[in-house]
């Protein structure tokens, strides 16, 4: 039994509980015991990998396995890792685990959300350990259409709007992502679908100038590239609490792995000779996200504004072509999962207290919720990059990766969307200060209770994961940066 | 082959009695016709190797014939376990013998359709096909809409058989023969022969309700009973689908450049219109009439590549388009028996009363739409990888075209799980066959696209240009 196969098979066999439940009780227990045995998979997935590339392991993939699927059709589900990969498959599991308790009390119909929970995400722990283009690419939108059930029945706000609006706008990507990998496919010589054969297999420069842009803007989409963000703000506000942590925490990073593993890795001439307009588009996300937030009230838009300028420098990050950048992108990735899926827990768990999510009608929290509203300060600080948790550590390898680029249209971009820093420290205080300091005005707001025990439990859980990512950051940057290598010298081994 | 046609005279038989109505075997009459119909498809399921010809080469029988025949079998079925529930009202329950009757000499009409090695032969099927089913479109017949749906088909039938056997004859005129496999050596790029090829695709156009011919679809998928709309929607059309690939690919192949371009903007016509159409439908058998067109140009999709990949594609894109669309046509069938109530606003809160059909309807309109990890993804993905090399901005508008038709979709399973309703249609149990049908669709929908098996098995007999 291979080690990888376990992220889908958890999955289902929560799926097949969850089906076979017949009361709360049930359903909880099977929630927790899957999101724990996820959990548990992760780590070990994680320190057998350091363990395998301590031994002296090499090859790009670990773990691999590969079953014939479709022969007529060279169609195989192939399965592995690299650091990138298995740090993802950490933080989806990391936030499997804390949006269950998350959503511990929800209702109505708990039993149909935790079945479409799970299976959004089945489609995620699928997409991180397939290397096959055709599972991934099923995985990519088994992960995308529970969205649309989860956010129009258990939403808030305009939620039917938000729901189809992001289903629809994330499935047009992926007719794009169709086309690029279909196209990738037939100009490789359609003999395979295997991502590591078709890295070593030539595609025409003609061919990859027409697919690369469709590739990734089909996973950019995903990945918040301006003017294409538009549902994310709309889709995290409208989302329930667990399914904006999940969504901005993993299914948008699904975008920036995706613009790097499949786009950038098997068509790097392309990606050299038109990463100048993405990195423009990528640097207004930055910026424009940041500027966005600024102006928001609702608490939701903001986090949403916030995860769009944050993923915008993800895709930077990937496309300036270097090391040190592509490591700062993966850990930023994975920082920005673990900060948001913090804040949207925070902020959910308020919103469920205070039943307001503007900013103009709440003061004075931190007497009243003292545990939530500290959360929210350690939340907001690792956002905007305090030493000592994730963001710092992410946000500066990028800044430094990116300027080593000698030219001046990179330093210029870098410097630009280096003020993003500056803004978000704004938009971060501006809140925080406005929330939660001050005397409390409404009546109403102190009666309110502080966490309960299942809250606490994803609140912590999480702070621990950020913190100890901006502590001890170095294993975490090795393993990503060694599987950062091969395909960084891909790329670069075609201008030098 | 002689026994198939057989044993569905046999059953044809078994039935005329049971017309009398002593109540006592009205579920034996229910119930034979699909046993019967299920031991037939068990039996001729395994193809046998080689190619068997009859009546002089009119009549071919190739191991691809008996997988196609097998899918049309299946739907068949379906369609029959959907009809008892539907034949136990007052007006029409005592024709129920003819309902099986007529529907199975329809059946028999496209098996000669499918295996025809000569136009006259492949004539002759065609109107066994489409005249019973004029007679089952206006079964309800004392409804105004299924006279009318009944009177609709008939008149465009008889036209589209015009059409065709005007281009029929042309090539007649072209090569002086009619025998499939003759005429490619006689077939040139000249007028009669682009004649005769306009006039038979008009004609086909007509039966596959692709766009510029698809006028008379809504009004008779609407009028029609319900049960007999699934069998057009999916049945009529899976077998005209086939026969106009194995047509083009064997007789046409010498001007192939000339209807591939056809077929490229009758692609483009019949999905884009079909689904823009569909978005404005407010009746849920419209909408899927809608629906069906466009699907019809995705089944397209597997002609044009022409290939042995593609008939592979079209005829397992078929299979999972036929267990999807029945699926849904079952529960719009035993929603419209229990309550009468047909309209997208009736279907509001449905998930409320009817968990379980509405989490079926779910799965089969994801399945159409194309969501993984259901059979949709896995025969829209081949079809467009079949098609995609040479028709790449094909594939990309008919993929753009595949989010529209998500989104009227949506608005089903939205009004079914979202939309609130002060009077959602009341909670019910449905009848055992309409259960049986749908779990037999379930299990079609979540495994058809997994065990890959079914593909290949289709793909062993496959052919191309």
């Amino acid at each position: 039994m291979n080690l990888l196969s376990i992220f889908v098979l958890i999955p289902l066999l929560m799926l097949l509980g969850l089906w076979l439940s017949r009361n709360l009780a049930q359903i909880r227990t099977v929630m927790v015991i899957g999101a724990s045995a996820l959990l548990i998979s992760a780590i070990t997935l994680t320190v057998s990998y350091l363990q395998a590339r301590a031994a002296g392991v090499t090859g790009d993939m670990l773990f691999r396995a590969s079953v014939v699927w479709y022969k007529p059709l060279n169609i195989e589900f192939s399965v592995g890792v690299d650091g990138i990969s298995v740090a993802m498959l950490l933080l989806s599991a990391i936030i499997v685990f804390t949006g269950t308790f998350a959503s511990w009390r929800l209702k109505p119909l708990t039993k149909e959300y935790f079945l479409w929970f799970t299976l959004l995400s089945t489609g995620v722990f699928g997409f991180f350990i397939s290397i096959d283009l055709f599972t991934m690419f099923m995985f990519y939108e088994i992960a995308l259409i529970p969205m649309y059930l989860l956010i129009g029945v258990w939403g808030t706000g305009p939620k039917e709007y938000a729901a189809m609006k992001l289903t629809l706008m994330l499935m047009g990507a992926s007719a794009f992502l169709l086309c690029g990998i279909l196209g990738i496919y037939f100009s490789a010589g359609a003999t395979t679908m295997d991502l590591t054969k078709i890295a070593t297999l030539h595609i025409p420069l003609s061919k990859q100038l027409i697919w690369f842009p469709m590739t990734f803007v089909g996973f950019g989409v995903l990945g918040a590239l301006f003017p294409f963000h538009t549902w994310s703000p709309d889709g995290h506000s409208s989302a329930p609490t667990a399914v904006s942590m999940l969504h901005a925490g993993v299914l948008m990073k699904l975008g920036g792995y995706g613009c790097f593993r499949v786009a950038m890795y098997l068509m790097p001439q392309a990606a050299n000779q038109l990463a100048w307009i993405f990195l423009i588009l990528t640097t207004i996300s930055v910026v424009y996200g940041a500027f966005s937030a600024c102006v928001q009230t609702d608490l939701k838009y903001i986090n949403a504004y916030s995860s769009v300028s944050h993923c915008g420098m993800v895709l930077l990050a990937i496309l300036m072509i270097n090391k040190t950048a592509a490591t700062g992108a993966v850990l930023q990735m994975l920082s920005h999962g673990l900060m948001t899926a913090l804040f949207f827990a925070l902020i959910g768990m308020i919103y469920g207290r205070t039943h307001t999510r503007d900013i103009r009608e709440m003061n004075g929290l931190m007497r009243i919720i003292p545990f939530l509203s500290v959360g929210y300060v350690i939340a907001g600080l690792a956002n905007l990059g305090l030493p000592g948790f994730s963001g710092f550590v992410a946000e500066m390898t990028i800044f430094v990766g990116s300027f080593q680029n000698y030219d001046a249209f990179h330093r210029v971009l870098t410097i630009i969307a280096c003020t993003s820093i500056v803004i978000t420290a704004v938009y971060i205080l501006r809140v925080i200060g406005k929330i939660l300091y001050g005397v409390c005005t409404n009546k109403e707001h102190l009666k309110l209770s502080d966490a309960t025990w299942d809250e606490k439990i994803a609140v912590i859980t999480l702070v621990i994961c950020v913190a100890g990512l901006g502590l001890a950051p170095l294993w975490m940057s090795n393993m990503i940066s060694d599987s950062v290598t091969p395909i960084i010298s891909n790329l670069t081994n075609l201008i030098h | 082959m002689i026994a198939v046609i057989l044993i569905i005279l046999l059953v044809d038989l078994f039935i005329n009695p049971k017309k009398r109505q002593s109540s006592a075997n009205i579920r034996l009459a229910a119930l034979l016709p699909i046993v019967l119909m299920t031991i037939h498809t068990l039996i001729n399921i395994v193809p046998s190797h080689g190619t068997i010809s009859a009546f002089g080469g009119m009549f071919q029988y190739t191991p691809m014939h008996t997988v196609i025949k097998a899918v049309l079998n299946v739907g068949a079925i379906l369609v029959l376990l959907m009809s008892p529930e539907w034949l136990k009202r007052d007006d029409v329950s005592v024709n129920r013998g003819e309902f099986c009757i007529l529907t199975l000499s329809t059946l028999l009409g496209m098996y000669f359709m499918i295996s025809a090695g000569h136009f006259l032969m492949f004539f002759l099927g065609l109107e066994t096909a489409s005249i019973p089913m004029a007679a089952l479109a206006a079964f309800n017949k004392f409804r105004y809409e299924s006279a009318e749906a009944g009177a609709k088909y008939i008149l465009t039938a008889m036209f589209s058989s015009a059409l065709l056997l005007f281009g029929i004859s042309f090539v007649y005129g072209a090569c002086g023969t009619l025998y499939f496999d003759e005429i490619p050596t006689h077939l040139n790029e000249e007028y009669l022969s682009i004649m005769a090829f306009v006039f038979f695709f008009a004609g086909m156009g007509f039966k596959l309700s692709l766009v510029p011919f698809h006028l008379w679809t809504a009004d008779v998928y609407e009028g029609a009973p319900t049960p007999v709309t699934g069998y057009l929607s999916v049945v009529s059309k899976g077998s005209a689908a086939f026969v106009l690939m194995t047509i083009l690919v064997k007789v046409f192949s010498p001007i192939v450049s000339d209807w591939h371009q056809v077929l490229f903007w009758i692609i483009v016509v019949t999905i884009t219109l079909a689904n823009i159409f569909a978005v404005r439908q407010k009746n849920l058998k419209r909408l899927m009439a809608f629906s069906s067109i466009s699907q019809a140009g995705y089944i397209m999709l597997g002609v044009i590549s022409g290939n042995a990949v593609g008939m592979t594609s079209l005829v397992y894109y078929i299979l999972v388009y036929t267990v999807a669309n029945l699926a849904i046509f079952s529960i719009i069938s035993i929603i419209e028996q229990r309550s009468g109530k047909l309209t997208l606003d009736d279907y509001a809160g449905l998930y409320k009363t009817n968990p379980k059909l509405s989490f079926i309807m779910t799965l089969a309109l994801f399945s159409l739409a194309g969501i993984p990890p259901f059979a949709g993804f896995f025969s829209k993905f081949f079809i467009f990888m079949a098609a995609f090399k040479g028709n790449e901005l094909l594939v990309f508008i008919a993929l753009v075209n595949t989010i529209i038709s998500l989104y009227y979709y949506l608005l089903v399973v939205k009004a079914m799980y979202i939309t609130p309703s002060e009077h959602p249609i009341t909670s019910f149990k449905s009848d055992c066959y309409t259960k049986v049908g749908l779990i037999f669709c379930l299990i079609g929908i979540v495994g058809l696209g997994i065990a890959s098996i079914v593909y290949q098995t289709i793909g062993k007999f496959s052919i191309g240009l």
